[in-house]
């Protein structure tokens, strides 16, 4: 009866109004031979216990603030959450709120996720934001349903490269399985160490989408501006998948002429949370709107002449047009587009700037300090970001497990996902890593080197 | 004359973020650097400008704060809409969601750094088999929809395997969630609708017709949306089954069952649950939801990968060793990562934790008694098309003879007596759908007033229906002008005028 407010005496009068004599009497639709299973579960637990076993779980991990140094990131990262973002995310009127389709009673969810759209835009330099999507991986998938509709399905081609993040690749192989398309560009004896513009000759007259990755999983920050045009020229679109708080800095994939920018949001303000929730973020062109999945925020005016917002160009979704829908999202992330438009108001102009621009001075630092280790190299000449790839003298898992005896989450081990390159790790650093972190870190790979 | 021409200006009740800012403003200051100073890259690879608005930490709380007033919400009150399960959400999970250990872990860790997230993923995993009857759960999906994505991909997966490549059909009944055609629809199989009967079950006769040895399954919510409990659901099952097809269960309505009957049990081969309904993760003005799914034995080696196993026994003395395993003929991932682990998992291994076998059947019990309760208070004033014991909702009519008041004013007019209106318009085939969950976490005294309200909407739409029309009076916002949002497509208020993007 944990949360169920009901008296017995207004039990027993519910029940007579309804005119059964017990609750189970409710029941008799359902076959005899199965109703009323016992369930194997444990005995239920207070609110104390319940409090105290989740505490002991969690105190089973080792964290990333106390119990761990980490250079860990690949997809997801440690930043500092100031402090506000998590008073407005429990704010009950907001999460405790369903999807906003009643609009007179919904406005703050509403206007909260049109400027969630406007930030995000203004991020990527793109004209409009959807209300979001599931994480970078989903929105990445969504992107190839955007240009497959977008060419009515007579392109069938989708050429990605092999420096989008493993996991989003596999996840837009699962999406597209069952449609009649094919992915190339990321074989496995694809070359790594080359200029995306080696992706141009594999674009075609069947080719609709080509997807690029800024920062790339390297880390490596290209200027995409000459390869768009180049694949524009062949008729394709082109899907930026990008990290935000890079794009605080660096120049955007909407001025490099991208006609998607795809990513996870979050790096603006969301814990890694082992995973998720995070929030995928999908802006493009007004242009391509019409095509785009997943909710959608408009500005309009209300009966008394007030600024208000409602869900628009809701025709496009799964409820209205059923199996013709290009997608069927139908939930999105909407308290976590929340807590990513709080945060990017919190830091704004100058605080998102100041962030990236730790990150980049001190991953350079660790950068600079790191390949002066012997036996260790930095692979790739190109500028980057807060994330680098580093060769190691031994194989990165062997590496790992004796950072971690040192307490130190090491670099992603990238021969997991590329077999040729299993000496190598990707090292990210953010504002969080101190510069005695850093020199830590430092000083016990000089042990390795020398051990 | 001029007035029509002369362009309206909006009344502004909160302005936006970008509204508020002013130059120079800083809301969180960050540390200076402790490293020697790298110079920036070539100015060519840098953005000039970062349009951001600029706001102190105080205007940006209060922007908030009053953005939130603007939202009913379960936390305000009743919010009985339909299929969407509007529980209350207990407060204790939105703390343990946030400890330590589980808000600043990393999803590729070594296992051997995370394995209270991983016995609390496989515990999950374990308990969530328990309650629907199922042989293996896949905790990666992301909502509902992502769900049946999922459930959709390892039907189709499963009759490949047996070079049973003929299957393109989805048998679907005509008062489903357009999730579930959508779903089929992007694996690019055809939907065939299957009538209800006039007891809201699915039409038997229709169904036979359309089994024969090209169906790839049937998509059944169980109770369906009509919150009807199929009278012949055994029969369904061994129709579909009978040419070969599978049973997926959409478990949407889970909250009826829990503790009353499981899935797995009356044969559902695979089937979604929604830990935002059934299992009180909170909706989040629109996610993020959790879809977990559950397969039976045949469909295990399908799942997506990875699944959280035990890659070495323990004994008395040590915890087993748990890690991730890849099933066999796996469809591959479903997203990136390891699920909605901290605001989806934790908060429901919460709850269940905090319910116990008995606790998930009071659930399902108080649910259906306050749904019945509802429509047994309604009966004589709305009409009820499909009237009998219903499970944890009911679908009522929203309009009356002799009156042009529709479910939509009725709707709107709830608002102002400070109620949620129920879902309306859905499913579509019920004329003028009024579609009612009130969920097991609402007292007496709330059904009562809620009921007293609609039959005093009742009353008002025969005897002052402008009243009703025009609803909502009461609320800070009126009806919105949804025509000119969706042809004028202000989708963003940050571009200065003449700023051109590509400059």
């Amino acid at each position: 009866m944990t949360y169920i407010p009901t008296s017995p005496k207004e039990r027993d009068a519910m029940l007579q109004t309804v005119g059964v004599k017990s609750l189970d009497d409710l029941f008799d639709a359902i076959p005899a031979k199965h109703r009323f299973p016992k369930l194997d579960l444990p005995k239920a637990l207070t609110e104390m216990e319940a409090y105290q076993e989740l505490s002991d779980i969690a105190h089973a991990n080792e964290n990333v603030r106390g119990d761990l140094i980490s250079f860990l990131g690949a997809g997801m990262y440690n930043h500092y959450i100031p402090s506000a973002v998590d008073h407005m995310l429990r704010r009950g009127e907001f999460y405790t709120a369903y999807t906003p389709y009643q609009p007179e009673i919904s406005q703050g969810t509403l206007q909260a996720i049109f400027e969630y759209q406007s930030l995000m835009s203004a991020l990527t330099g793109m004209d409009v934001s959807n209300a979001s999507h599931y994480d970078g991986a989903t929105a990445t998938a969504e992107a190839v349903s955007l240009a497959f509709a977008q060419y009515r399905g007579k392109r069938r081609k989708v050429v990605i490269s092999p420096t989008v993040h493993p996991q989003y690749r596999a996840v837009i192989r699962t999406y597209t399985q069952g449609m009649d398309m094919h992915l190339v560009g990321d074989a496995a004896d694809a070359e790594l160490d080359s200029d995306p513009s080696d992706l141009i000759e594999l674009v075609d007259a069947d080719t609709c989408l080509v997807i690029v990755q800024y920062p790339d999983f390297f880390g490596r920050v290209y200027d995409y501006t000459k390869f768009i045009d180049s694949v524009h020229a062949k008729g394709a679109l082109v899907c930026v998948v990008a990290n935000p708080t890079a794009l605080a800095l660096f120049k955007t994939p909407g001025d490099m002429g991208a006609d998607i920018v795809v990513g996870d949001g979050q790096p603006l303000g969301i814990p890694m949370w082992y995973g998720g929730p995070s929030v995928g973020f999908f802006t493009t062109r007004k242009s391509y709107v019409h095509k785009m999945a997943g909710r959608l925020i408009g500005e309009t005016i209300d009966s008394r002449g007030q600024r208000s917002y409602v869900l628009t160009l809701t025709s496009r979704e799964q409820h209205i047009k059923r199996e013709r829908a290009t997608s069927n999202i139908c939930t999105n992330q909407g308290l976590i587009a929340l807590g990513t438009a709080v945060y990017l108001s919190l830091l704004g102009k100058k605080g998102l700037r100041q962030v990236a621009e730790l990150c980049y001075q001190k991953a350079h630092y660790a950068a600079t300090q790191l390949s002066q280790i012997d036996g260790f190299s930095l692979a790739h000449n190109e500028p980057f970001f807060h994330e680098f790839t580093l060769v190691c003298p031994k194989p990165a898992a062997e590496i790992n497990e004796h950072l971690l005896e040192h307490g130190i989450l090491g670099g992603y081990d990238l021969g997991q996902d590329y077999p040729a390159l299993a000496n190598h790790m990707l090292i990210a650093v953010t504002e969080m890593n101190s510069k005695e972190e850093i020199d830590t870190l430092v000083e016990v790979l000089s042990e390795v080197s020398h051990g | 004359m001029a007035e029509t021409l002369e362009k309206v200006t909006p009344k502004i009740v909160e302005p936006t973020i970008f509204d508020l800012s002013s130059p120079g403003r800083i809301g969180v200051t960050m540390p200076a650097s402790d490293v020697p100073e790298t110079a920036l890259p070539p100015k060519e690879l840098l953005r000039s400008d970062l349009p951001l608005p600029e706001l102190a930490e105080v205007d940006v709380v209060r922007h908030y704060m009053h953005l939130s007033k603007f939202n009913y919400s379960v936390d305000s009150g009743f919010y009985p809409l339909g299929s969407c399960t509007m529980k209350y959400n207990p407060k204790i999970n939105e703390d343990t969601c946030r400890l330590p250990g589980f808000l600043f872990t990393h999803p590729l860790q070594p296992i051997e750094t995370v394995q209270g997230n991983l016995a609390l993923m496989y515990r999950l995993q374990e308990w969530l088999k328990e309650i629907a009857g199922f042989a293996g759960v896949t905790l990666q999906p992301a909502a509902g929809a992502h769900g049946e994505f999922t459930g959709v991909l390892m039907m189709r997966a499963y009759h490949k395997s047996r070079g049973d490549n003929k299957r393109v059909k989805m048998l679907i009944p005509d008062a489903a969630h357009g999730t579930n055609p959508a779903s089929v629809g992007m694996m690019g199989m055809s939907v065939v609708t299957i009538p209800s009967d006039d007891r809201g079950n699915v039409d038997l006769k229709a169904l036979e017709a359309a089994c024969d040895d090209t169906v790839v399954g049937m998509m059944l919510t169980n109770p369906n949306t009509l919150g009807m409990f199929d009278e012949h659901i055994e029969k369904v099952i061994a129709l579909v089954h009978g040419c070969g097809g599978l049973m997926y269960g959409d478990g949407a309505n889970l909250n009826a069952l829990l503790g009353i009957v499981r899935p797995g049990d009356l044969g559902f081969d695979v089937m979604h649950f929604n830990l935002h309904k059934t299992f009180s993760v909170p909706h989040g003005g629109g996610g993020p939801g959790v879809g977990p799914v559950g397969v039976a034995p045949h469909l295990v080696d399908f799942l997506p990968e990875p699944l959280v196993g035990i890659i070495e026994e323990g004994d008395d003395d040590m915890p087993p060793l748990f890690g991730f395993i890849k099933p066999a003929q796996t469809i591959g991932r479903m997203k990136a990562f390891n699920g909605h682990f901290g605001g989806g998992f934790v908060r429901s291994f919460t709850y269940i934790a905090m319910h116990g076998p008995d606790g998930l059947k009071d659930i399902a019990q108080y649910a259906v008694l306050n749904a019945n309760y509802l429509q047994a208070r309604l009966r004589d004033t709305y009409h009820i098309p499909f009237d009998r014991i219903c499970m944890h909702e009911f679908v009522a009519e929203g309009q009356f003879k002799g009156s042009d008041v529709r479910a939509l004013d009725i709707a709107k007019r709830l608002m102002d007596y400070n109620f949620h209106p129920p879902t309306n318009y859905f499913p579509l085939i019920v004329h003028e759908a009024l579609m009612i969950e009130p969920t097991e976490t609402e007292n007496k005294d709330s059904l009562d007033a809620f009921a007293d309200a609609l039959i005093k909407i009742a009353e008002e739409a025969k005897s002052t229906p402008e009243i009703v029309k025009s609803a909502p009076n009461n609320t800070q916002f009126g009806r919105m002008d949804e025509v000119k949002a969706a042809r004028e497509l202000v989708l963003c208020c940050w571009l200065p005028e003449g700023y051109d993007l590509n400059a």
